[in-house]
């Protein structure tokens, strides 16, 4: 039992035997369907609607445009709320908007009995736009006169952050004789989270108060969100959240609660339902920002860096939503992972455009960066013709470093052994030598690229998290948290972190899963790989004081010293030697029903987290490139993690195995594409390149289990970072192979055979674009 | 206009008044309380919503009710033993934690059904192609193939001997 | 819940036909993988459907008295792909049926919605277009009988009336005996996916094996619909296997066909695939047949 055993997940029963309830299994009697009228032009703004004929159909109840909802503009990431207005998420959108930014943007709802009827009437509703030109990426949007997609924003620029360090300008230190300079550009796409389960919430009243059950990761946000949006007291707000299929961090948004939660009650309190459609979800919840970097690095001979320097455009679509926040985590992790001896500059943008907007996805602005960070280091390795790997250690953070910027601290490290183990199982030294001087139609070669990773947002943003125990008559106990199962295992660690604190076993630890804001207690929810630490915290807190409290009981009723006595097992025993004293049943009646000393037992600890450490790991791949097709074949792929202690390591290869999935699907196809007029070309699952299992190799998830000091059980952060260095790693591989360096994501076939073709891999032949 | 249709699910024979424009989806879903059957593209393409008509499994996403007149059709609600327990199909997905989000979940231990079903050994490759009508983002599908290859060899085993 | 105004079931083919002739609005139903998501797109919504989908007189495959293998077109991929006679006497359409979709898809599916749809990236179209299969329509007038190749009229497009429907798929005797062949379908994904392109290549082998004595190389979504290559083929007829071979058929390939740009993929990238597809392909089809090619 306890930290590091293999137990099987506590919600697995569930699961296999479909009995886990999700949102759209909590559907209520007499429930209405929403359907949203969306814009079909992705930039300008609305100037009438008719709804007259939609009205007509059978079935409609209401239909609400945005000329009728408040003019509240309401902010939708999932952050902790901040105090202070300077820090506060910009808050850039209404219910339903007449000013549309993005191609399906939402200008009216259509409430009716059932789903078909809100479709077809949703269909019949009419918009006249005044329009405006459209603008896919930022260079699009800067462009002098280009008119402003939010009037607060004239240059389209939501933000623009600097950093410097070294005191050197880069140009100056640069400029030094000696040193190799390298640049490049980098570019990576728009991608999509694609939780299986769609993106759904309902919404009822209970007296005068607001109910919403979402498949969501931060329900106390959502409440926080869905209170501001409406103008409505927060306290009037209860959020509950089932089981969810997926966020990935789209549903670490607030997405269309506070439009549920309006609805009803606009209409009495009647339940209502809004589910979006697959193509919905696409184009119009949120993306991974597609970020284009322009690197460029001085280093010595002997490996080591001079200076650096970093521009980053990050393209943030037509809403906010976390905004400037993820190319910002894109600069910082720039500055943490490589140390320049001289100089380093940064400059990084986030420019509003009118493609589906950008949001949380798994691994926040490092996927991005690592692929650019990552790739440009094999370039720089390359240019002075050292190993990649030997360049990397020669350069790499290492424990002990404290960030300037933000003081976070490297506690614990074992990125060192990460590459010696991934080298050892991928054969570096061999393969990367037999790589060397091949010309057939097949090239094999290896790559890797490494990371590292922050755990939580600390001091970004607050970190707080609570928990609270509390024992049941038989002796088990209810554990209860704000903080989210999401699929990665949330609630099996918790349960057993609870046992091995407390000494009770998991077995008898009811955890309890669904979120109710009324009674859960406070935690910011399922995100920045923060839960095993933050909210691990809480629960070590709380599990100490539970047992603290049902020591002190334990030693009243046996009228011994409570110092005397320990928790083992499930039972009260002697510390000395384990024997055992009291079973925690015994204990519970009396505790419960004594008639000279009844006491409800139960715990509840706030952790307020003012600490972070770093994550750390590496992707080694071998690749059997298909130059004539375009064709990348995965031989073989390892990511190996220093993740710190591993709670339960069967749950943890298992997120390591799915994050690898995610970065080769960024690697070698997803790719979300838009037409000049901002419509998603490719927004559902068959055109959209989601791997299948037969595109999917065998994935090795190795570690190296570090203790962390600052982790409550020596763990840090794993849930986002399996699928950050895949991507880079797999082009250093294509480089080793066949001599080509790709900076563009994805590597998909089209993409890879016009390189090649450039490159003189594949013949040109002219002659056939005969008409 | 309702029409009444005939057909045995999870054992058990079913009269019920559908609407012919109901998918097989929304039958067992919303007529019948099978919630295992999930909705997540509506379109055929992430394998969600997969029953077992008559042994073969489908999309029922774009299966209309109507067709299964006269059928069998098998959830995961039908494959527990009579006293609650589990199928070996189910328990292999536990211990080899295929699970994660658990939205695929059903859907896969069905074609897992279909696959067993067949009594057949197959090797990992073809089981990846077996399971290729399934979409999951949670698991890099490794140890959903580490429990179909797990049970496949179990029901095999056991049928040879 | 799809958007359909009516649904009928029809008891039989001349029942079907009847229905279709007696609505000009109405659809034919059979697997509904295509036909119910076109409705959810709103392309077919609100029509009056015509079921066909568990008509048992056009399910199944069989041998005719002269050796004709005739294939129902209700029957369904996974049932194609399964088939003992397929396997044995058709094996190229095994593979390439095998590929569609995924196998939920391939349970469901029917050859027959495969060819009736009209579209160049059809995975039985171009396979059942190398081994020249014969079609039977039926309508209000009776049956008539045509070459899978005359069947095409355009993108998405066939010459079967609103009324006819598809009753069987022939393949003859001399247009499988002694051949071999190979599909490759090329996607970007390895399962759930459209062709990219096709490329069928089926082919018969002198009695030594050194040399092709026909060829037929048939593609998908290398022009408007499924096309056979007829100058590769006359380049191949005769010629000894040697890889000079493969590269005068793919160039020659490349000369007759017509992709399209799209956002899926660009002419150019297609032209490279044909080329590449039709000297694996052949290569593969020749393997199958005991050939090797020569350097």
């Amino acid at each position: 039992m306890g930290i590091g055993s293999r137990i099987p997940r506590v919600d697995a029963f569930e699961k296999v035997t479909g009995r886990a309830r999700y949102t759209d299994d909590f559907q209520m009697p007499g429930c209405l369907y929403a359907k949203i009228v969306r814009s079909t032009i992705a930039n300008g703004k609305v100037l009438s609607i008719q709804t007259d004929q939609a009205r007509q159909v059978e079935g409609v109840v209401e239909i609400f445009t945005c000329f009728q909802v408040p003019d509240i503009q309401f902010p939708t990431p999932g952050h902790p709320w901040s105090v202070e207005p300077a820090h506060q998420d910009v808050s850039d959108r209404k219910l339903l908007n007449q000013r549309v930014r993005i191609y399906g943007d939402e200008i009216a709802v259509v409430v009716a009995k059932d789903p078909l009827a809100a479709k077809k009437a949703a269909s019949l509703v009419e918009a006249q736009y005044e329009e405006y030109p459209v603008a896919l990426t930022p260079a699009q949007a800067m462009e002098p006169g280009f008119p402003a997609i939010h009037e607060e924003k004239p240059n389209n620029i939501l933000a623009h952050s600097h950093f410097q360090q070294g005191g050197v300008p880069f140009e100056e230190a640069a400029a030094q004789p000696g040193l190799s300079l390298v640049s490049g550009t980098y570019q990576t796409q728009t991608v999509q989270h694609c939780h299986i389960e769609p993106v759904i919430s309902s919404a009822y009243m209970e007296g005068s108060r607001i109910v919403v059950v979402s498949s969501t990761q931060i329900p106390h946000i959502v409440r926080r969100v869905v209170g501001q949006a409406l103008g409505v007291p927060w306290g009037r707000i209860r959020v509950i959240k089932p089981y969810i299929g997926g966020g990935f961090g789209n549903k670490q948004e607030v997405l269309y609660e506070p439009l549920a939660a309006w609805l009803t009650l606009q209409l009495g309190g009647r339940p209502v339902k809004v589910e979006l459609t697959r193509e919905e979800i696409f184009s119009c919840t949120r993306v991974r920002h597609a970020i284009e970097f322009q690197l460029r690095t001085a280093v010595r001979a002997d490996g080591r860096l001079m200076a650096r320097k970093f521009t980053a455009w990050s393209n943030q679509g037509g809403y906010a939503s976390h905004g400037h926040a993820i190319v910002a985590n894109a600069a910082n992790g720039y500055r943490h992972l490589y140390q320049d001896e001289q100089a380093l500059e940064e400059d990084a943008y986030t420019v509003y455009t009118n493609i589906s907007s950008g949001g949380a996805m798994r691994g926040y602005g490092i996927p991005q960066l690592c692929f650019a960070m990552e790739s440009h280091m094999d370039d720089v390795a390359a240019a002075i013709g050292m190993d990649p790997v030997e360049f990397r250690l020669k350069n790499c953070m290492r424990q002990g470093y404290v960030d300037p910027g933000t003081g976070i601290t490297c506690y614990s490290s074992g990125l060192r052994e990460c590459l010696e183990k991934g080298m050892e199982a991928i054969g570096w030294k061999e393969k990367r030598l037999a790589a060397k001087d091949q010309n057939g139609s097949l090239r094999r070669g290896v790559g890797m690229a490494m990371f590292s990773y922050k755990t939580g947002v600390y001091p970004i943003s607050l970190e707080t998290a609570s928990a609270r125990m509390i024992l049941n008559q038989d002796g088990s106990a209810q554990l209860q948290l704000g903080a989210t199962e999401i699929g990665q295992g949330a609630d099996t660690v918790f349960t057993q972190m609870a046992a091995e604190t407390t000494g009770i076993e998991e077995s008898q630890i009811h955890i309890v899963s669904f979120q109710d804001t009324d009674v859960a207690p406070f935690d910011t929810g399922a995100y920045a790989s923060r839960q095993t630490y933050v909210t691990g915290m809480a629960v070590k807190d709380t599990a100490m004081q539970f047992k603290k409290k049902l020591l002190e009981y334990a030693g009243w009723l046996l009228k011994r010293p409570q110092e005397e006595l320990d928790l083992r097992h499930g039972k009260i025993v002697e510390k000395t030697d384990g024997s055992p004293l009291l079973t925690l049943e015994e204990l519970a009646m009396n505790a419960f029903y004594n008639l000279e000393r009844s006491v409800h037992i139960t715990a509840e600890a706030t952790h307020h987290c003012k600490d972070n450490t770093f994550a750390f790991g590496a992707c080694f791949v071998e690749v059997e490139v298909d130059i004539p097709v375009g064709k990348v074949k995965v031989l073989k792929i390892l990511n190996v993690h220093d993740s710190g202690v591993l709670i339960n390591p069967q749950l943890a290869e298992a997120q390591v195995h799915g994050g690898m999935s995610m970065g080769l699907g960024y690697a070698l196809g997803e790719c979300l594409r838009y037409d000049a007029k901002g419509r998603p070309l490719n927004g559902n699952l068959l055109d959209y390149k989601l791997p299948t299992a037969m595109d999917t190799p065998e994935l090795e998830a190795d570690f190296v289990e570090t203790v962390d000091p600052s982790g409550p059980y020596g763990n840090k952060a794993l849930g986002e970072p399996p699928a950050i260095p895949v991507a880079p790693a797999v082009r250093n591989a294509i480089l080793n192979a066949t001599g080509v360096a790709l900076n563009r994501l994805p590597f998909d076939p089209q993409s890879l055979v016009e390189t090649f073709t450039e490159a003189g891999l594949i013949e040109r032949r002219e002659a056939e674009v005969h008409v | 206009m309702l029409e009444i249709i005939r057909m045995t699910v999870n054992g058990e024979p079913v009269e019920l008044a559908v609407d012919p424009r109901e998918s097989l989806l929304d039958t067992l879903r919303q007529r019948l309380g099978l919630t295992s059957v999930k909705r997540g593209c509506e379109v055929g393409e992430c394998g969600a919503c997969t029953v077992l008509v008559d042994g073969q499994a489908v999309d029922s996403c774009i299966y209309l009710t109507m067709w299964a007149a006269g059928k069998h059709i098998l959830t995961v609600e039908g494959l527990m033993g009579p006293n609650g327990e589990l199928s070996p199909i189910q328990t292999a997905f536990i211990e080899e934690a295929a699970v994660q989000c658990g939205f695929c979940t059903p859907g896969l231990i069905m074609t897992a059904v279909e696959i067993v079903g067949t009594g057949k050994r197959y090797t990992r490759e073809e089981l990846r192609r077996l399971i290729s009508g399934h979409l999951c983002r949670c698991t890099g599908y490794q140890n959903i193939l580490n429990a179909m290859e797990r049970i496949v060899e179990e029901a095999y085993k056991k049928c040879g001997a | 819940m799809y958007d359909i105004q009516s649904f009928y079931k029809a008891a039989n083919v001349k029942d079907a036909v009847r229905a279709l002739e007696a609505n000009p609005q109405a659809v034919v139903i059979a697997g509904g993988t295509d036909v119910l998501v076109k409705i959810r797109e709103g392309k077919l919504a609100g029509r009056d459907l015509i079921s066909i989908h568990d008509l048992p007189e056009l399910k199944g495959i069989f041998m005719e008295e002269d050796g004709t293998i005739l294939i129902r077109p209700c029957t369904s991929f996974s049932q194609i792909e399964g088939h003992p006679l397929i396997q044995q006497k058709l094996p190229m359409l095994a593979q390439a049926v095998g590929q569609v979709g995924g196998p939920q898809i391939r349970n469901m599916g029917t050859v027959g919605g495969n060819l009736c749809n009209g579209v160049t990236s059809a995975d039985s179209a171009s396979t059942l277009l190398a081994m020249d299969a014969q079609l039977e329509l039926e309508g209000p007038k009776g049956t008539r009988r045509l070459p899978l190749r005359e069947f095409y009229a355009g993108p998405g497009r066939t010459v079967r009336e609103h009324e006819e429907l598809l009753t069987a798929i022939r393949v003859r005797k001399e247009d499988y005996e002694g051949f071999c062949g190979y599909y490759i379908k090329y996607a970007q994904r390895s399962a759930m996916d459209i062709a990219t392109l096709g490329c069928a290549a089926y082919l018969r082998l002198s009695p030594d094996k050194t040399h092709i004595e026909q060829l037929r190389l048939a593609y998908g979504v290398a022009a408007p619909t499924p096309i056979r290559c007829g100058k590769a083929e006359q380049a191949a007829q005769g010629q000894r296997l040697d890889q000079q071979l493969l590269e005068r058929i793919g160039e020659a390939a490349v000369s007759e066909v017509n992709p399209r740009t799209s956002w899926r993929a660009s002419r150019e990238f297609r032209l490279q695939l044909v080329r590449e597809l039709a000297k694996r392909a052949i290569a593969q089809a020749v393997v199958k047949g005991g050939g090797e090619i020569h350097a």
